[in-house]
């Protein structure tokens, strides 16, 4: 799987950093995404995937 | 069968399809449009930064992954809730094992606003379409409404600096009932700053218009305020005709109970679900972005529980409540409940830069906080603020570490304690 975000489309909910926060965090001063881990390991695909789903912007993909 | 194909209805689908439902998924939509993502048409698609296209909520390949049976332009006309069928506008009664209701709402309108064209609402990408033809031409806007989605029309507006923006507005300042009236005043100052009108304390009493074309908004003081251009933002009507009669209880939405459940079977999402919030111990209804979402996912959960088709019991929902609001430089973020606030508290207000202003407020009811907003409050610091109140809590258990955790952001250049002032105002 490769996570890929769409830092324009990214409105800093920071929903992603809390259902993944292994693979997700925010920038310290605007809150854009930042993507930790774009590779991550079989056991985060579905925390992934959650946040997938969760991002109020339609900001991130998960690419198989 | 998902009935509804935007947030809700798409996380809900997506996530029957995640949790291994492999079976036949029908979703049907009324807008033509695939899924698209509403909060941007007051933002980046109206101040012209973004193109419709970018509104997409998933690439093509992404929707025929989840292997939908999508069907676009379709309205559900009734609910046979024994027969376990949807009746469809074309006639069609589609058989269901579970539903999840994601109907949502529309925009609210005024009277006479169909008669006359450059009237608009801005709910969907159709709404979209048709205001920025009537903006072409440039000229005056009024906005009539001043809660969040008036204010950033407003805002985009004045960005475009193509026109002149004039808000009319019952409240007596902008977003007084979802913020207050200390936090309304204090961003009404950020919107003058940059050249919009206000009209507060306002009631429309209709529109006024010239060979079918509006002309102004008229007032119930007798004054009529000119516009080439009218958008209507006074709120929205759940979409819940389809359901009279059907069974299920309709009282401000579709009421579910604490799993979002409406009956058995039957379970609602979105904008168009008013649930039992159990942390908070009242039904609450949201219109908020992430709600669709995890609401959308919850009840997918809970349906396939209820059929036996996930290994998990079903869980109550109980989120909090999050919704985001951008204005010029403002992005206000908000957790956990405001509304019904019956004292406010902003502890740290800084709003001199208008390039970076920054705030921090708590919103409580009955003595218990539940809720914060922020604007220009770092990540950190932000998820911290929004930790104090997933929980009511009373005052002397957050207010130490907010100070701390605000401490952080040095001292603000004008403190500002809003207390009693806001008792019983705020709605």
């Amino acid at each position: 799987m490769k996570v890929v975000a769409d830092y324009d489309k990214c409105c800093a909910a920071g929903q992603c950093a809390i259902l993944a926060p292994d693979v997700f965090d925010q920038d310290e001063d605007d809150g854009i995404v930042l993507v930790l881990d774009p590779e991550p390991p079989a056991h985060l695909h579905d925390a992934v995937l959650q946040a997938v789903t969760a991002c109020p912007g339609s900001a991130l993909k998960a690419l198989r | 069968m998902v009935a509804g194909a935007s947030a809700a209805g798409l996380s809900a689908a997506e996530t029957l399809r995640r949790k291994g439902y492999d079976g036949r998924l029908v979703v049907i939509g009324d807008e033509p449009h695939p899924p698209y993502e509403r909060p941007p048409l007051s933002k980046q698609v109206l101040t012209g930064e973004w193109d419709e296209q970018r509104t997409a909520m998933r690439d093509p390949a992404a929707l025929d992954g989840s292997a939908l049976d999508l069907r676009l332009g379709v309205r559900a006309r009734g609910l046979d809730l024994g027969g376990r069928r949807v009746i469809l506008d074309d006639g069609e009664h589609l058989a269901f094992d579970g539903l999840i209701i994601a109907t949502g709402v529309r925009a609210r309108t005024l009277a006479g606003a169909q008669a006359l064209s450059g009237v608009h609402t801005l709910r969907t990408l159709d709404d979209l379409a048709a205001l920025r033809a009537s903006l072409w031409a440039g000229g005056t806007v009024a906005v009539v409404g001043s809660g969040p989605l008036g204010m950033e029309v407003a805002s985009s507006l004045t960005a475009r600096n193509a026109h002149e923006v004039t808000v009319i507005t019952d409240e007596s300042v902008p977003m007084e009932r979802v913020f207050g009236p200390a936090v309304g005043e204090m961003l009404g100052r950020i919107h003058r700053s940059r050249g919009v009108k206000l009209h507060t304390g306002q009631t429309v009493t209709g529109l006024a218009g010239t060979r079918g074309r509006v002309s102004g908004v008229r007032l119930a003081d007798g004054t009529t305020v000119p516009a080439d251009t009218v958008v209507l933002a006074i709120g929205s009507v759940p979409n819940t005709e389809w359901l009279a009669g059907s069974g299920l209880t309709v009282d401000r939405g579709v009421r579910c109970d604490a799993y979002s459940a409406a009956a058995p079977l039957v379970y609602a999402a979105g904008d168009v679900a008013h649930w039992d919030h159990r942390v908070h111990g009242e039904p609450v209804r949201t219109e908020h972005r992430i709600n669709a979402t995890e609401q959308g996912a919850v009840a997918a959960h809970n349906l396939l529980s209820e059929l036996g088709a996930a290994p998990e019991p079903r869980a109550a929902y109980t989120p909090v409540p999050y919704f985001w609001s951008d204005q010029y430089a403002l992005k206000l973020q908000a957790y956990g409940l405001l509304h019904g606030a019956d004292r406010v508290e902003v502890p740290y207000a800084d709003l001199d830069d208008p390039d970076r202003p920054r705030l921090a407020a708590f919103y409580a009811r009955q003595g218990l906080v539940r809720g914060v907003l922020g604007t220009g409050i770092p990540p950190r610091v932000l998820r911290e603020l929004r930790g104090l109140v997933t929980l009511p809590k009373p005052w002397e258990d957050i207010r130490g570490r907010a100070a701390e955790l605000l401490a952080a952001l040095g001292s603000p250049r004008h403190p500002a304690v809003t207390r009693d002032a806001d008792r019983g105002k705020a709605r």
